[in-house]
């Protein structure tokens, strides 16, 4: 199983029958593929639909896209709105979830996704209002980048949200940042604890019982 | 009654130097064919309030392309390498808002309100030059309002009184746009008789449109 597989099969686990969730640009995208359609999961697009599904192979619609400019389909009972009402739901507490890609988390659980300053500047589009406003966040993202950790004593970039995300899932691991800090919940298929140890720069609660993912 | 007027027209109204709301999502409900004719006559030193600048050759990346603007208020660049470009060679000057900021300081501006207090971006660079506001314990940022001279927007329908009707995703910050700038020019797809939309089908009314042109551009 590939890396990002791996990380959306065990995301879409996370996902609770009908409620409403947001999907980040990239891999986050990829983990609607492993939802069951009979849960009524309903996906939200920042820039304005309530209802995505399907890929219109053949059918795109110029006038409807997701928040990464992509053709989408919609299911019956999908809704458009404007672009104020979309971040209604999103900062008023309508939104269930959102998942996220990351640059890195932080022991403190904060996540730094939308700027590598001097480096590459896209603007924070709709990720500083979603990690703001969603009732839970979950950050999808590789264990590593180029061979570093992700997972840091503290971010070397501008983080997105004074907010402690609620759920990391890599390739590697599953962890849950807490109170006390990172709280290390499951090992990736075939990986060692010794293994997510050596690829990880922040420190890292180790319970007792440490099962491997369920995927 | 409102005649569609050219496009040429409609631009030749706006001055250099204009502060201009466009609407669309990465070129999704951009109104293309006021975009196009704003560079072909040439308008330079604009302001363009936007979601962001599209891509390189397409939608509003046309003005950053033809250096038509000198300063941008977006959430994001990402996808266009030439705003980047520009505003590292200090070409352009690019505040970056937050999205669901962005969409409520335009419905500030349009709904006649002094700021909005969001909880986005506190203790982020989006904080800098806001001002921190305690609400029983929680801390917002106070946002400012904008307003523009003119709002270029783009919906799918118009009747003759300039009702609007948008379609699907490229609603977006067009019908924000419409309460929020002095001239209001949308670009529709489709000229209707008054009395074809529905009064719970029109989702701008006509009395904030001022023009309309026909969209030239195909969808």
């Amino acid at each position: 199983m590939k890396d990002k597989e791996i990380i959306a099969r065990r995301i879409a686990q996370e996902i609770a029958p009908g409620s409403l969730v947001n999907l980040g640009i990239g891999l986050p995208t990829m983990v609607a593929q492993y939802v069951d359609k009979n849960d009524h999961v309903f996906f939200q697009s920042e820039n304005g639909v309530i209802g995505i599904g399907g890929f219109p192979e053949g059918m795109e619609n110029p006038s409807l896209t997701d928040a990464g400019g992509s053709f989408i389909g919609v299911l019956p009972g999908a809704a458009a709105f404007d672009s104020a009402f979309s971040f209604g739901l999103i900062r008023g507490g309508h939104l269930d979830m959102t998942i996220l890609g990351g640059l890195q988390v932080d022991e403190q659980g904060h996540l730094a996704n939308w700027i590598i300053p001097g480096k590459m500047v896209p603007g924070m589009g709709g990720a500083m209002d979603l990690v703001a406003g969603a009732k839970r966040v979950i950050v999808a993202m590789t264990h590593t980048a180029k061979g570093n950790a992700k997972l840091v004593k503290s971010l070397a970039f501008p983080m997105t949200a004074d907010r402690r995300v609620d759920l990391i899932v890599t390739e590697k691991a599953v962890i849950q940042p807490t109170e006390e800090g990172l709280l290390l919940k499951e090992l990736g298929p075939g990986c060692t604890l010794d293994e997510v140890l050596s690829l990880t720069d922040a420190t890292l609660i180790i319970p007792d019982d440490l099962p491997h993912m369920d995927i | 009654m409102k005649h569609p007027l050219s496009v040429t027209e409609a631009i030749a109204l706006i001055p250099d130097g204009s502060t201009i709301m466009i609407g669309g999502f990465m070129g999704v409900g951009s109104p293309l064919s006021l975009i196009k004719e704003l560079v072909r006559q040439g308008k330079k030193s604009l302001c363009v309030i936007a979601n962001d600048t599209a891509q390189e050759g397409a939608a509003i990346g046309l003005l950053i392309d033809a250096h038509s603007v000198n300063k941008v208020i977006v959430s994001h660049i990402g996808t266009n390498p030439e705003t980047q470009r520009q505003m590292i060679a200090k070409e352009l000057e690019v505040e970056l808002s937050p999205q669901g900021t962005l969409a409520e300081r335009v419905r500030a501006g349009g709904y006649g309100l002094g700021g909005i207090l969001t909880p986005t971006g506190v203790n982020t660079l989006a904080a800098e030059g806001t001002q921190l506001v305690e609400v029983d314990g929680e801390s917002f940022l106070l946002e400012r309002p904008l307003k523009a001279d003119f709002a270029l927007i783009k919906a799918q329908q118009s009747d003759y009184y300039g009702n609007l009707k948008y379609r699907l995703t490229a609603q977006n910050f067009n019908p924000l746009m419409a309460m929020a700038a002095e001239h209001v020019i949308v670009e529709v797809e489709e000229m209707l008789p008054v009395g074809c939309i529905a009064p719970d089908d029109v989702h701008t009314p006509g009395v904030l449109v001022d023009m309309i042109v026909k969209s030239e551009a195909k969808a």
